[in-house]
């Protein structure tokens, strides 16, 4: 097929503003950027058109600094069915069933306001699940927040978590699982990264791609709104300049809108109405006409005055460039209409036909009868901007020698400071505001397991997911704290007892156009790439949020992993829980004291410095696939991975879980100082509880794994030998007391 | 037994009940759409959670003025059982088959954890499989759950036995250590003067498998068989 040539080209709109420079400025195109239209288009483009270019050529939408890093990362398996470039992975899990899953940002909005920032993004990542024919079955979400002392840290968790559990609650999807960091670097730009993983039949997965000429675009959902407009750039240059025109850049959610959508969209799903289906995310209208007509290889025809809208008075510019929530975008067979119709005002949700597809591959736009954007579809595609921006990695720090750093005066004062630090602390207060049971599939629930673990609905397999980052091993070396999270994502599904399959990145960074960012964004995806090609673990979708920066101060780069694995009978999964007496606990993996950029040093000695642990590939999966196979042959009562904190706090963190005390101390012989062995943060470890320990021990030394007894369980405190003792009660008190306790002060 | 359950646009836990229901009688209950006024005859009728009407206005209020409910007034009327939970105790409240009001949680925030809950008597169809004073463990997930009903109200549940949950502690204490929303007198669940119909804001339907969450929730579902078939 070829691009037709333009035979109608558009009306000026009344009141509709002469380009100047300054305006192609106010919509983030650079000048050669704005050459490049030029010449694609051959004339000077309508406001429409202009703002069709800057939205889909955004960081966001292009993914123009970014391209060609992620192009490096493993994306295939043979159990994935569709990875990067629909809007989820797909995985397949067996029984004809696969998990869809994705996790994206939504870090300014939430910033600027918290509550619809935070819900809207919940929104979004559900939309993007159930528009592949999913039933979204989990959430998690990964939160970054300041400096807990920042005068706005307190008010942004309030409103991230009341949106979050607000639009998740409301649609019924159970929240699951997810983590909570402050630091300081986060003080100007939050973030808020949510997942959703749904699940599909194999045979019945929907995808964006348009096919068919002739065959009707049809818009569902809510009507359209003035609601995230570019709002704060365009004031200038709306077409009327009027006060609405003024509103705020952030969405408003409607979860109870979209629990219609969902059930409507996947009753329409049973029929065989739909040939392609996309949700209208970033970029609203323009980037979900554009991406269907452009994978489908078509043209298309909108009539924008048919779209549904909230207000009156609405003009094109505003329809295709609002980020109203809860709509989408479908090519339905023809004849199937009113089939449809009848669907969507079942559940009292607007539906119009909006346009049809052409052979043209041109975007036609009109607006009561004049056309008001012509626009070539394939070279918006081929020829958009994609920079490789300069880049400079970030030098491998020197390593941080154990000798070096105090053991602690006070032991036990060390592991309760440990215990109520912000980053450690219960995040209960956070979760109790989710309904993570909704649905009665939640097998491991929060805070019990170090993943969660969810039943498929109807059988006995199970999902294990997680998200992991460890930020502060990323901003002192991003390779290894790159490989560090895939590496933490692997070993948290493996410590429930199933089989790691695919993950999705969500790559948070500062300003792309400084080397020293760019050669974090470098090193990060250098260090998951190969983490994911060692542990067979896929990239299937994932998300770039760049220029997370505040008057030049950057974020910390927080590569976050999201993943999701399997496991054949979820009776077999285990938690992390110490609930008996009587068992022995197993260290797997080996001890050197890694004090380099640990949580002691940070919160004990006030130093974040060093080289962050090396991560072995090698020993990671010989180890994982070890601890997995003692939980398969039922040998393993409780396990718990270690990472932040180290031994001390694992074992912490076990007791109080399951209110059961330990006894332990630290093998003859081991040479490793105290502090380094009880506080390091070596990679590749795991705990076990178990009653047969003997026998795992016997099998570890066979598969040439590192196991050590290190104590039993029983009582109610926690007792290293010579070195601790505290009674569980006052490790849980100060546990779960911080958050409360910061939530409720109004100071 | 034959079960129904009601449909309204933004119910989120039908399904969840509806397998509670199976699992008890191998038999899927009738789901209703909130439209239609004409369903089949049932010995039962549950009102699940979620947030019908999104819960905008006032919890349930909407729910309470639809056709279904219009129906399922009639047949409380004529002494078929209804059970409402959560949003559904919201809704039949509403409809003015039972005394009281819930109000947002005292704390304001919305709240999932699992509860204590005291049963308060054996003598009605709903909780006939548990003994008087016996403690069980099920979750509560809602923002709107604090019930409230003035001084006179109160001394009638007492007296006429129609109170039928209370929040306590894991010993069976009753005091505000185990209440999760600030409900007077920790109130979890009431019935009607006849006992036909029960509201509770707990989840006794995601209490039903020792792999997720636990079993206490099961018998209540297996006393309701007993007492209908």
């Amino acid at each position: 097929m070829t691009i037709a040539a333009e035979k109608n080209p558009p009306v000026k709109l009344p009141n509709e503003p002469t380009i100047t420079p300054q305006v192609v400025a106010e919509h983030g195109l650079a000048p050669d950027e704005y050459e490049r239209l030029l010449k694609i288009m051959g004339r000077t483009p309508t406001m429409v058109e202009l703002g069709i270019f800057s939205a889909m050529w955004s960081e966001h939408c292009s993914y123009k600094s970014s391209k060609v890093w992620l192009k490096k990362l493993p994306t295939k398996a043979p159990w994935v069915i569709q990875g990067p470039g629909e809007n989820a992975g797909v995985i397949d899990i067996g029984d004809g069933q696969a998990a869809v899953f994705k996790m994206e940002s939504h870090n300014h909005p939430s910033y600027i306001e918290p509550y619809q920032g935070a819900a809207t993004g919940v929104g979004g990542i559900m939309r993007d699940v159930f528009t592949m024919g999913a039933r979204p079955v989990a959430n998690l979400n990964a939160l970054r927040f300041g400096d807990p002392s920042h005068p706005k840290t307190r008010h942004l968790v309030s409103g991230v978590v009341a949106g979050i559990g607000g639009y998740g609650n409301c649609m019924g999807i159970p929240t699951v699982g997810g983590e909570t960091n402050f630091h300081a670097a986060y003080n100007g730009n939050i973030l808020v990264n949510a997942m959703t993983v749904g699940i599909a039949p194999t045979d019945k997965i929907f995808y964006a791609a348009a096919a068919g000429l002739g065959n009707p675009m049809v818009y569902v959902g809510s009507k359209t709104g003035r609601d995230g407009i570019h709002g704060a750039t365009m004031s200038s240059t709306e077409f009327n300049e009027d006060s609405e025109s003024k509103r705020p850049t952030v969405q408003v959610g409607d979860p109870f809108v979209e629990k219609l959508l969902l059930e409507a969209c996947l009753e329409l799903m049973a029929t065989d109405a739909i040939i392609a289906i996309q949700d209208m995310g970033a970029a609203g209208l323009t980037s979900s006409s554009f991406e269907m007509a452009a994978k489908g290889g078509l043209g298309l025809e909108m009539a924008l005055d048919k779209v549904p809208m909230r207000e009156e008075g609405m003009n094109p510019y505003e329809l295709m460039l609002s980020e109203s929530q809860e709509r989408m975008l479908i090519v339905l067979k023809p004849g199937r209409e009113e089939l449809a119709r009848k669907i969507f005002e079942k559940w009292e949700l607007d539906f119009a036909v909006v346009g049809h597809l052409t052979d043209t591959e041109r975007m036609v736009l009109s607006w009561h009868g004049d056309i008001v954007a012509n626009i070539p579809i394939p070279p918006l595609v081929t020829e958009a901007p994609m920079y490789e921006r300069p880049w400079k990695l970030t030098e491998l720090p020197a390593t941080l020698d154990a000798a070096k750093v105090p053991a602690p005066k006070d032991w036990n004062a060390s592991l309760i400071a440990l215990m109520s630090c912000p980053d450690l602390a219960s995040k209960a207060w956070i979760w109790h505001q989710y309904d993570h049971l909704i649905l009665g599939n939640t097998a491991v629930r929060p805070q019990d397991g170090d993943a969660a673990v969810v039943r498929i609905a109807g059988g006995h397999k199970g999902l294990a997911m997680t998200s992991d980052c460890t930020p502060r091993y990323v901003q002192a070396h991003p390779e290894t704290g790159g490989r560090q999270a895939v590496a933490e994502a692997w070993r948290n599904i493996t410590a429930t007892g199933a089989r790691p399959l695919a993950v999705t990145d969500n790559m948070n960074f500062g300003n792309p156009q400084k080397p020293e960012i760019m050669g974090q964004f470098a090193g990060a995806v250098m260090g998951i790439a190969e983490a994911c090609k060692a542990l067979d673990f896929p990239v299937v979708s994932g998300n770039v949020s760049l220029y997370n920066e505040t008057e030049g101060r950057p974020i910390l780069p927080t590569p976050t992993i999201g993943a999701v694995g399997v496991i054949a009978d979820i009776g077999k999964t285990v938690g992390s829980r110490l609930t008996k007496a009587g068992l022995r606990i197993v260290l797997v993996g080996e001890t050197k004291g890694w004090l380099g950029q640990s949580l002691y040093l940070r919160e004990a000695c006030k130093r974040e410095e060093g080289a962050p642990p090396p991560v072995d590939l090698a020993a990671e999966r010989r180890n994982g696939d070890f601890v997995r196979a003692q939980i398969d042959a039922r040998r393993v009562a409780a396990c718990h991975d270690l990472s932040d904190g180290g031994l001390l706090v694992g074992l912490a963190e076990m007791c109080i879980a399951g209110g059961t005390g330990m006894e332990v101390a630290q093998p003859a012989g081991n040479g490793v100082p105290s502090h380094a062995f009880f506080y390091g943060e070596d990679q590749g470890r795991y705990l076990i509880a178990t009653g047969v320990a003997d026998e795992i021990v016997a099998e570890a030394r066979k598969a040439g794994v590192p196991a050590v007894v290190i104590g039993h369980s029983g009582g109610t405190s926690l007792v290293v030998k010579d070195l601790v003792s505290l009674k569980l009660d006052d490790i849980k008190a100060a546990h779960e007391g911080w958050l409360p306790a910061y939530m409720n002060a109004t100071e | 037994m034959k079960a129904a359950v009601l449909v309204f646009p933004g119910s989120n836990r039908e399904g969840d009940v509806a397998q509670a229901i199976e699992l008890v009688t191998g038999q899927r209950p009738q789901m209703v759409w909130h439209g239609d006024g004409d369903f089949d005859k049932t010995d039962l009728i549950v009102v699940p959670g979620g947030f019908s009407y999104g819960d905008y206005l006032r919890c349930g209020a909407m729910a309470a003025q639809s056709p279904v409910m219009a129906e399922v007034k009639r047949r409380a009327a004529k002494g078929v059982p209804v059970l409402g939970i959560c949003n559904g105790f919201q809704i039949v409240t509403e409809a003015g088959l039972l005394p009281g009001t819930l109000m947002r949680n005292s704390h304001l925030k919305f709240v999932c954890a699992d509860v204590h809950l005291k049963v308060e008597t054996s003598q009605s169809l709903f909780t006939n499989r548990y003994q008087a004073g016996q403690v069980i463990k099920v979750p509560v997930a809602h923002a709107e759950g604090n019930y409230f009903a003035d001084a006179d109200t109160l001394k009638k549940l007492e007296d006429r036995g129609q109170i039928a949950f209370r929040y306590c502690a894991p010993d069976g204490t009753v005091d505000g250590t185990g209440n999760p929303n600030g409900s007077i007198k920790n109130i979890a669940g009431v019935f009607n003067e006849t006992k036909t119909v029960m509201g509770l804001m707990p989840h006794p339907e995601n209490a039903t498998e020792p792999l997720f969450g636990g079993t206490d929730g099961k018998a209540l579902f297996e006393g309701i068989v007993e007492a209908l078939t």
